[in-house]
């Protein structure tokens, strides 16, 4: 903290903000509490836990536990497994959140916008634990809709439950689909706030309106997907927890296919007790994501430093 | 008319008009029919006779149309009920909190008199880039502070979030300045400045923000894994992940349980049709609510993707 001039001057401030610091507290305290003080249980990744040692008491065993997880051959499976989901989510997401957004201000038809908009928005309100009855609902081997169709036209049952390969479609899927609404909605906003008087030129110049789409409206909205994008790239190592365990669940059948870092480091902490190895993932996570943040964050300022995160 | 011109309206359209109509109207169309689907068919499962979800599968209507699965659901109302309760209280308290802490903070953040403000801001936003991760959270809350099966551990987790403060921050900067000093100046302190002109200037604010918090208790399954272990205190998302994925479990608790009286088999109840029930049954006042509630998450999604 700078006071002006020392100690006196920082007391003195100290004082004059008193209220301000009070509004303060909880939150600070909050965050000490539940985020800054679990930052240094990191320290767990380098020791073999025990229960009556706890975090500071357990022996350091150096590092057996990020040994044990690159050697097993999971961290290269779950690190790959996260990184292409992610990269599948952000474009296929991006691209239709876009096309939505462009389609929906071209209708002007006010009530199927409206409505058709609503229907989109509708899966962002639901809870991933009834997506997960959503997808047993259509790929169940035995009830599944999607089996119903398929046997109707003559073809044979797949069980998608045992099938790993069809897991990376469904999962975008759903994916796409929970967030369509809420992506579209910002892209909308940023058509919104593009000047009119571009388009009334454009027509002017005689563009057709394909053109109009891909000549004005989409370079307008460059700037909004491209800060959107990087800013997804930023999370890049963080699995969608919700969507995996709720979809696939402890189906270690599918792990192959559809293992991602979260999903792993929560196994090891709940059903394998071995806090040691999880915490080793999830420090391994957390000082990737740190990292392709601050690259991120470094393009972003070099495209516009307006958008720069700090 | 003109070869290459079509009215629709009163404005003259060219054929490309017409071609992007037909695309737009297709594809919005569509996905918006894909997004619905889902729900009619959880919704047409849970009306439908067990015996035809048996032999045909899950489909887009009801089939042999029945209320089997609800009454099954209402035979032991209580386990539903309680649950409802945990996620309304939890809810209700965690919005409150949220609400009154993240504005305070998002306040004196805004605060330009405050010289501290940035630091401040930092040290919050920080936590979004590093975290400790599951572990050392985990033993935060079931060893250093001990709430493994309380419901605290399911209220605290989510009641400050920093993306909602930002969310809050950008709505108090937006307040003219003159507003809250002239306050000042007519001897108004800090406290009541936040609570007579700032909180009547921020309703939208605090409805878009406040509906988040709550649509996060709401559809919250994940702390109540990590740290609930008796099914009596399920809150109502996880309480539907336990009965869906421990169907049999469930089955045999509606059925000891039953109020009617008369033995009732675990056999003899519905499996698949119950599952839909069951996940109607939570569903639904969320879909009840959306049309009221939209608006105000189109606005808090706005003004996040401008200022994010």
């Amino acid at each position: 903290m700078r006071g002006k001039s020392g100690l006196k001057g920082f007391l003195k401030k100290l004082h004059k903000y008193r209220v301000y610091l009070l509004m303060l507290a909880p939150a600070v305290i909050y965050t000490l509490i539940f985020a800054y003080y679990p930052m240094t249980g990191i320290v767990m990744a380098f020791k073999k836990y025990n229960y009556a040692g706890g975090i500071w008491g357990s022996p350091w065993n150096g590092f057996e536990n990020f040994k044990f997880f690159f050697k097993s051959g999971q961290a290269g499976m779950v690190t790959r497994n996260t990184v292409l989901y992610n990269i599948a989510f952000i474009l296929l997401g991006t691209f239709t959140q876009v096309a939505v957004a462009v389609f929906l201000t071209e209708i002007h038809g006010k009530k199927f916008r409206k409505i058709s908009q609503s229907m989109m928005f509708l899966p962002y309100f639901i809870s991933w634990v009834i997506v997960g009855v959503m997808a047993f609902n259509i790929f169940s081997s035995d009830y599944g809709f999607l089996n119903r169709i398929i046997t109707s036209l003559g073809g044979e049952k797949i069980a998608f439950y045992t099938t790993p390969k069809a897991w990376p479609f469904i999962l975008i899927f759903f994916n796409i689909w929970k967030g369509v609404g809420y992506g579209s909605v910002m892209y909308l906003a940023a058509i919104m706030g593009i000047d009119t008087s571009i388009y009334e030129a454009a027509e002017i110049d005689g563009a057709n309106v394909f053109q109009r789409i891909t000549k004005v409206t989409v370079p307008m909205i460059m700037p909004t997907m491209i800060i959107l994008l990087l800013m997804s790239v930023g999370g890049i190592f963080k699995g969608n927890f919700d969507l995996f365990y709720n979809l696939v669940g402890n189906n270690g059948l599918l792990y192959n296919y559809t293992d991602v870092i979260d999903t792993l480091a929560m196994r090891a902490l709940i059903s394998s007790n071995d806090f040691g190895m999880s915490a080793a993932i999830g420090l391994f996570q957390s000082v990737l994501c740190l990292l392709t943040v601050t690259i991120v964050n470094k393009l972003v300022s070099m495209y516009d430093r307006e958008y720069a995160l700090f | 008319m003109d070869k290459n011109t079509v009215y629709l309206g009163k404005v003259k359209k060219g054929k490309d008009v017409i071609v992007l109509y037909i695309i737009a109207y297709a594809f919005t169309g569509l996905l918006a029919l894909i997004c619905l689907v889902p729900f009619l068919m959880v919704l047409s499962g849970s009306f439908s006779s067990e015996a035809a979800i048996t032999a045909n599968g899950f489909s887009l209507l009801p089939q042999d149309f029945s209320l089997e699965a609800y009454r099954t659901v209402f035979k032991e109302p209580m386990v539903v009920v309680r649950a409802y309760a945990t996620t309304i209280i939890l809810t209700a308290a965690g919005t409150g909190i949220g609400l009154l802490v993240q504005t305070m903070t998002a306040y004196v953040l805004s605060r330009k008199d405050f010289e501290w403000r940035n630091d401040f801001s930092f040290f919050f936003y920080f936590t979004t880039l590093f975290s400790g991760g599951l572990v050392p959270t985990f033993i935060l809350y079931t060893q250093t502070l001990n709430l493994q099966d309380s419901y605290f551990a399911l209220l605290l987790p989510l009641v400050f979030s920093v993306y909602n403060l930002l969310v809050m921050k950008s709505y108090i900067t937006a307040i003219p300045d003159s507003l809250v000093e002239s306050a000042r100046i007519d001897g108004c302190g800090e406290i009541r400045t936040l609570f007579q002109i700032v909180f009547p200037l921020i309703k939208p604010a605090l409805a878009t923000v406040g509906l988040f918090i709550a649509l996060a208790y709401w559809n919250d399954w994940y702390n109540a894994m990590l740290y609930i272990k008796s099914d009596t205190k399920y809150p109502l998302q996880y309480f539907l992940y336990q009965q869906v994925n421990n169907i049999e479990t469930y089955k045999k608790l509606i059925s000891s349980n039953a109020i009617s009286g008369a033995v009732v088999s675990s056999m003899s109840l519905p499996t698949q049709t119950l599952k839909m029930a069951l996940t109607i049954v939570v569903t639904g006042p969320i879909i009840l609510a959306f049309p009221f509630v939209q608006k105000y998450f189109v606005q808090g999604i706005t003004i996040g993707a401008v200022k994010g």
